[in-house]
């Protein structure tokens, strides 16, 4: 309904009058404001340059209301006019000197700052971004030794250590992801161990699909798995919170209070990532089997003790040690990046967003590169 | 002058949760006035305020605006109702993503289908109005924090409302802005006739702006005092009133 009666309401904002001699004349009424401002500046410039009049006459004496936008139609219409070489003059019988100000303002030239920022130049991007990865690295490195000289003061003065934040945060961290850890771990093993028995099947070594799920579990996917969700989960929280905190002045008055943010901030979710990540890949690795498990009876006609006892055979204590050693430097890694990333917001809301992505990323990234400097150093090392 | 009210507010209540803010208060705001809402600390001023600008909704009570009632209107009335209101909002609320010129030319966008460069240009002028000339690249976190304010102000006024509300337009500014400001304040009411509601406890801005003021109080849970400040300054009987515009600390 609404769009029909604006425009009616808004042709009803003027009459134009053609007169003989390319005098053109224009009644403006009612209200000249926002709503109809458009409207009236479209109309009259499709008339005004379908005529070209010499003489453009505008009469406001029945203008009720009247502000910059009224003023910016009158200066834009005075610019079309003058275009086709000719005057437009305003005629006001109250003669109300606030509107020929306020057009008057429009008229002149402005030192226009406009709206929106230049593009720069291409060399000028790319150095800026050198600069700023750059930067990047050395607030990497600066923000490390920063945790670590936190940690040796928290080896130092033990009660310093926050322990509630701590304890809520393994809470958040850990004891909340386990179903989602469960479950993921779970349908990995699930898939694994069917994808698996396809081919093996063939050789009727149906039994060591229980060696390639365990050993792959534990020692790679396990870790891996957990860390990527972790990761996503308490990794963009922590920069999340800690971004927000910077934002609004609250890292700051910390600081003032004479506490070292990074111990007080960084330190306690470094700790319980460390603590749970491990704990939680456990879990992984115990659900991810159980889902082999489950295919292995049901598909592969293996009873739950032949199972069982293959996946005891493959695994050495040393396999499960490696496999949440690695967790321990993920945990790290998680914590270590979200706190950095919350550590280096600036700006608004949307600079916490982008610092909570760009936590989950780097922190996958440097998973799974440092994953990898693992499976280098195990091959050359045993 | 009550047949030109053009704020209501009708026997409101407000809550949160279990404690009571507002208790049953009922004033009127008329067109074209310079209407003052203060108290003291945590008195409900910009409870008030949030209740009559529709972004809570009261326990019991009504709240009309130009004649749209907002508790019961429908949604389109809603929306008309704020068309009509500009809001400067405490810690200015300019989006950290845009620029102050987008953050001003958002509001024109979306009410408007002028073109991209005569937006602009209405932009610069209001930028200008707020004294902000040259600073519409620059990003919020970029600009101090009267400068956000005033940038805010200038996105309150890109519609030209027919009503503004400001809720503490100079907490925490000089005192040279913060007069710029109140001469602002009395220009935009005298050029374009806006109804102007403003939430303060700045005594000065009080006596330089206010042509009617309503004083709250946290004890009472609302309203104890009515009129112009100068005579309550010098009339006022409550206690409370006269401390206020005394200065006055209430321990003996």
């Amino acid at each position: 309904m609404n769009m029909r009666e604006k425009e009616r309401t808004v042709l009803q904002r003027y009459t134009i009058t053609e007169l003989d001699n390319g005098h053109l004349y224009i009644h403006l009424n009612g209200r000249i404001d926002i709503e109809s401002a458009s409207n009236i500046l479209n109309t009259l410039e499709t008339k005004i340059l379908s005529t070209s009049p010499k003489i453009v006459t505008i009469n406001l004496d029945n203008v009720s209301y009247f502000d910059e936008y009224g003023a910016l139609v009158l200066s834009e219409l005075r610019k079309i006019v003058a275009d086709q070489k000719g005057t437009l003059n305003i005629s006001d019988k109250k003669n109300r000197s606030k509107i020929k100000a306020s057009v008057a303002n429009f008229d002149t030239p402005e030192k226009t700052t406009g709206i929106r920022k230049s593009p720069v130049n291409f060399f000028v991007r790319v150095g800026d971004a050198s600069l700023s990865r750059m930067d990047n690295m050395k607030y990497f490195t600066s923000f490390l030794g920063s945790v670590i000289l936190s940690f040796i003061d928290v080896l130092k003065h033990p009660k310093s250590i926050r322990l509630n934040d701590t304890i809520t945060c393994m809470e958040k961290t850990g004891v909340n992801a386990i179903p989602i850890v469960a479950l993921i771990s779970f349908l990995l093993g699930l898939v694994m161990a069917f994808m698996s028995s396809l081919q093996l099947k063939q050789f009727g070594a149906n039994i060591y699909v229980a060696s390639l799920v365990s050993i792959a579990m534990v020692s790679e996917l396990g870790p891996i798995m957990t860390a990527i969700v972790v990761a996503g989960r308490s990794g963009s929280a922590f920069a999340a919170e800690i971004g927000t905190m910077k934002i609004s002045e609250e890292v700051d008055a910390l600081f003032i209070m004479g506490f070292n943010p990074t111990t007080f901030l960084a330190v306690p979710r470094i700790i319980a990532s460390m603590i749970v990540v491990p704990i939680l890949t456990l879990f992984s690795d115990l659900f991810a089997i159980a889902g082999g498990l489950v295919i292995g009876i049901l598909t592969l006609d293996l009873t739950f003790n032949s199972y069982i006892a293959q996946t005891l055979k493959t695994l050495s204590l040393f396999e499960v040690m490696w496999g949440l050693s690695k967790s321990v430097v993920f945990a790290l890694i998680i914590a270590w990046i979200g706190c950095l990333r919350g550590f280096q917001t600036r700006g608004g809301a949307d600079a916490v967003g982008n610092s909570a992505t760009s936590a989950v990323v780097t922190s996958i990234f440097l998973i799974i590169l440092f994953d990898s400097f693992f499976a280098v150093a195990r091959s050359y090392l045993w | 002058m009550p047949n030109d009210a053009i704020i209501q507010i009708n026997n409101l209540s407000a809550k949160y949760s279990d404690d009571v803010i507002l208790d049953n208060i009922t004033f009127d705001v008329y067109q074209n006035e310079i209407f003052v809402v203060l108290g003291g600390s945590g008195c409900g001023k910009s409870t008030l305020l949030r209740h009559t600008i529709g972004l809570e909704v009261p326990f019991a009570g009504n709240v009309t605006i130009d004649g749209a009632d907002l508790i019961n209107c429908s949604e389109t009335e809603f929306k008309n109702t704020l068309k009509k209101i500009g809001v400067l909002f405490q810690g200015s609320a300019l989006f950290g993503s845009m620029t102050v010129s987008e953050n001003v030319a958002l509001p024109i966008q979306e009410y408007s289908n002028l073109k991209n460069d005569l937006i602009d240009k209405i932009v610069n002028l209001k930028l200008g109005l707020v004294g902000l000339e040259g600073y519409g690249n620059h990003l919020p976190s970029e600009i101090s924090g009267g400068m956000k304010k005033r940038a805010g102000l200038a996105r309150a006024l890109a519609l030209n409302p027919k009503i503004l509300f400001l809720d503490e337009p100079s907490a925490g500014l000089d005192p040279i802005t913060s007069k710029e400001i109140d001469e602002l304040i009395l220009d935009i009411n005298k050029n374009l006739g806006t109804t102007i509601v403003i939430v303060t406890h700045e005594l000065e801005s009080i006596f330089t702006v206010a042509q009617r003021v309503i004083m709250l109080d946290k004890t009472k849970k609302g309203i104890i005092a009515e009129g112009k400040p100068a005579d309550l300054k010098k009339y006022s009987t409550n206690q409370t009133v006269k401390d206020f515009f005394n200065r006055k600390s209430n321990k003996k």
